[in-house]
């Protein structure tokens, strides 16, 4: 495949990619020989969402919904439509007359994007056009609390949709609130960092991606922007199945989390590394891939690039909570198997 | 084709001459013989080219809904009373958006107290949604109206809501002619939406408006209903002349030439009402009924047009809005303020939670208007009694209990029926 430079006719519904992120890995990789090059340097790949949009800096909700949905368009050769919950992506993404969306999108509500795609979907069905494919896509407010009802009925007909989850651990569009998916001791604006056991508690929550699994759908996945190949290669495996899919990715909210813009990527990897966020793929309610942890850290080194946990580490001091959250950790490691035994003899 | 069936079963069949594309179904007293009437046209396969789907919810009933249509597909679904206010927020998302949706509406009393039984409150908790909101009075007109509901929704690209009395009409088996697919294919053609997600070319649906536009969207959503006010007669009149009868419209009159009193009602208990009248008239009696099928357009001017000449105006209505009185009455009140020689006005709130509306009531209801006029909101066969012992108890005690059941409780006393303490 040549990459011929070409100009862009305005009315092309696929904007090609523009090479404005100089100096880094994505234009680097241009120099590599072709086959081995990153889709994303590739003067052909789709662009789902366009530049422009009002996202925070370092936002990891933009940079995983770029990537889900560039890769879920290229599998599908551009014959995608997105349906997308109220929350910071819809916001930022369609500040009117701009729209940062290069596919058909629709945002309904708040909390009925699965039953919106499962609509969409039945109309492409009843129209002989399933070749188009349906995203559903929202944070984890809009997932696994308000939505999660509409979501559960969506896996339970296997409905040929892929939802994705922008879990960034909170409200974050009405201003970092607590959600299902906030972590105990983590400070939201309705789990404040004060009194004797300061953030979210623990013994709550639950997690979407085991609940999606107990569905037996075809396909769950847990995905982060530290990782976006491997994103992408879910993502591409998700619409190669029909029914009802469901990916979660990790996406950490510099504003929301209190983590500097340029450690999105960073944190995202700690909280994998750590065992916190436990990377894994699931078919037909089984478990079918884990991603091992090639160096595990410890907690803290995720926890300290955040001032979501900053209470825990007050006055040099650290909160015997931390040892809780490293339990959580080390079950998870356990659960999923994310590292391997070593043999004692090797 | 004439056939003796359940006013649920003609819905259904009707429907499907309309040619659904999806229908969302979800099960509520009383309209679930409606959806359950449709799965069953689709797995026999006489409704082909549909999508039925079983959904775990009214509110996803009507955002699968949302989807299809914003998709280009015509969309159905039905609910009714709870059912309704579960799905409202979806219920304001579908007109906002513009997506020509048909909705049943199997009016039902709302809870608490719980009620399966027929009144108009469901109906009314979303008359400001933005939905057309049309009035069956019998079968044969809920069967037509349905037609008629697509035509208009597609034409103005919003959705309707065709109100049918829960039981009453849902549940009546009665004599009613179904229309054959080729004159359903003649009236109403394929959906052509005005706006469809198409991956051939992309647009958003669905942006934040902020105050610099949201007059504007809103302006033309009324504007579109009063669009209605012209599409709605113009449809019924097309109606009649394919199909041979009278079915829609905005309202209609019954003896009401000379009449100086005018009862205004909605709905199946314009039967009785008419009944009535024919009594009255035979007694003298210069009386005649508007009935209203089009709440949403409210046709303000055709209401102004008929009841300019009476004296007096008694609205009948089968909801209230607590603290105010009845809907109806007031929207009435507002279309005929500035008329010069404004009628009188009398509200009266009847029927509530299904109970019944006896001719026997209403002359008395009608006879009084003239000679006792009342003021404010008269709740038809109230039980003034019961009524009177349990604001007494209320003032007596303040750990007085719920109030449904200690009426109910009265009740049973004053039947001879054993009460729980
Ligand atoms: C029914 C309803 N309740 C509440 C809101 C307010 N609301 C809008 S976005 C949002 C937060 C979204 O959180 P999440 O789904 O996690 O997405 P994020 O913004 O974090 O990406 C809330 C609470 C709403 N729009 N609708
Ligand atoms: S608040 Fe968080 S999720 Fe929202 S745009 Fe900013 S970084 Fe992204
Ligand atoms: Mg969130």
């Amino acid at each position: 495949m040549s990459n011929p430079i070409t100009t862009i006719a305005p009315e092309e519904a696929v904007q090609k990619l523009k090479y404005y992120q100089k100096g880094t890995f994505t234009v680097g990789n241009r120099l590599v020989a072709e086959a081995d090059r990153s889709v994303q340097a590739s003067r052909d790949r789709s662009n789902a969402l366009t530049c422009g949009h009002r996202a925070c800096q370092g936002c990891g909700e933009a940079l995983g919904a770029r990537y889900a949905i560039d890769a879920a368009m290229r599998a599908t050769n551009n014959n995608l439509i997105a349906v997308n919950a109220t929350g910071c992506l819809e916001v930022f993404t369609t500040p009117y007359p701009e729209t940062s969306w290069q596919l058909p999108w629709l945002h309904s509500l708040f909390g009925n994007a699965a039953a919106v795609a499962t609509g969409v979907a039945a109309a492409m069905r009843v129209k002989r056009r399933s070749d188009i494919r349906v995203v559903a896509q929202g944070g984890d407010g809009g997932t696994t609390d308000i939505g999660f009802q509409c979501l559960s009925g969506m896996f339970e007909r296997n409905d040929d949709v892929l939802y994705i989850c922008y879990d960034n651990e909170g409200y974050m569009n009405t201003g970092v609130q607590r959600s299902s998916a906030t972590p105990p001791t983590a400070r939201t604006a309705t789990t404040a960092a004060v009194g004797p056991e300061p953030g979210n508690v623990f013994g709550t929550g639950k997690s979407v991606p085991r609940i999606a699994v107990a569905h037996n759908i075809p396909y769950v996945a847990t995905a982060t922007v530290a990782d976006l190949h491997d994103l992408e290669r879910k993502v591409t495996k998700a619409m190669s199945v029909r029914g009802a899919r469901y990916i979660q990715i990790d996406v950490p909210c510099p504003l929301g989390w209190g983590a500097a813009s340029h450690d999105t990527i960073r944190v995202a990897r700690l909280a994998v590394e750590c065992g916190f966020y436990p990377i894994f793929e699931a078919e037909h309610g089984r478990v079918t891939q884990v991603r091992k942890i090639r160096r595990q850290v410890p907690v803290i080194d995720y926890l300290k690039l955040q001032r979501r946990f900053a209470h825990l580490f007050k006055e040099g001091q650290e909160d015997p909570r931390v040892v809780r959250l490293q339990a959580i950790c080390d079950a998870n490691i356990a659960e999923y198997g994310l590292i391997d035994a070593v043999d004692e003899d090797e | 084709m004439l056939k003796q069936i359940e006013g649920s079963h003609a819905m259904a069949e009707a429907i499907a001459l309309c040619r659904p594309e999806v229908i969302c179904a979800y099960p509520i007293t009383p309209q679930t013989h409606i959806v359950e009437g449709l799965g069953e046209l689709v797995k026999e396969g006489s409704l082909v080219d549909c999508e039925y789907i079983n959904v775990e919810s009214e509110f996803a009933a009507l955002s699968v809904a949302i989807g299809a249509s914003a998709a280009g597909a015509r969309a159905y679904t039905a609910t009714a009373s709870q059912g309704l206010l579960f799905m409202a927020e979806a219920v304001y998302n579908a007109s906002g958006l513009g997506l020509p949706i048909v909705m049943t509406l199997g009016n039902r009393a709302i809870g608490a107290p719980i009620n399966i039984w027929n009144d108009h409150s469901d109906a009314m908790s979303m008359r400001d949604s933005g939905w057309l909101q049309l009035f069956a009075e019998t079968n044969q007109e809920a069967v037509d109206l349905h037609i008629q509901a697509f035509r208009i929704a597609e034409e103005l690209s919003m959705p309707v809501m065709v109100c049918v009395d829960g039981f009453i009409l849902t549940h009546a088996m009665e004599r009613i002619d179904i229309p054959d697919q080729t004159a359903v294919d003649a009236y109403l053609p394929p959906y052509d939406p005005v706006q469809v997600l198409d991956p051939a070319s992309p647009i958003s649906i669905g942006a934040m408006v902020g105050p610099e536009a949201f007059t504007e969207v809103r302006f033309l959503a009324h504007y579109k209903q009063m669009q209605a006010l012209r599409l709605i007669p113009e449809f019924a009149g097309e109606f009649a002349r394919q199909f041979g009868r009278n079915s829609g419209g905005l309202l209609r009159a019954y003896r009401t030439e000379d009449a100086e009193l005018l009862v205004v009602a909605m709905g199946s208990i314009c039967g009785t009402i008419k009944d009535t009248i024919d009594e009255m008239r035979d007694d003298g009696i210069r009386v005649g009924l508007v009935t209203i099928v089009s709440f949403r357009p409210f046709p303000v001017d055709a209401l102004r047009n008929a009841l300019a000449g009476a004296k007096d105006v008694v609205v009948i209505e089968k909801s209230v809005a607590v603290g105010m009185g009845g809907q109806l009455a007031d929207n009435i009140g507002a279309a005929i303020r500035n008329l010069t020689r404004a009628p009188r006005l009398h509200s009266a709130v009847a029927g509530l939670g299904g109970r019944s509306i006896t001719r026997a009531s209403l002359h008395h209801l009608f006879r009084q208007a003239a000679v006792q006029p009342w003021e404010g909101t008269h709740f038809l066969d109230l039980n003034e009694k019961v009524v009177g012992r349990e604001i007494h108890r209320k003032r007596k005690n303040r750990r007085s209990g719920p109030t449904a059941e200690n009426i109910l409780r009265q009740l049973a006393i004053a039947t001879g029926l054993p009460a729980a303490e």
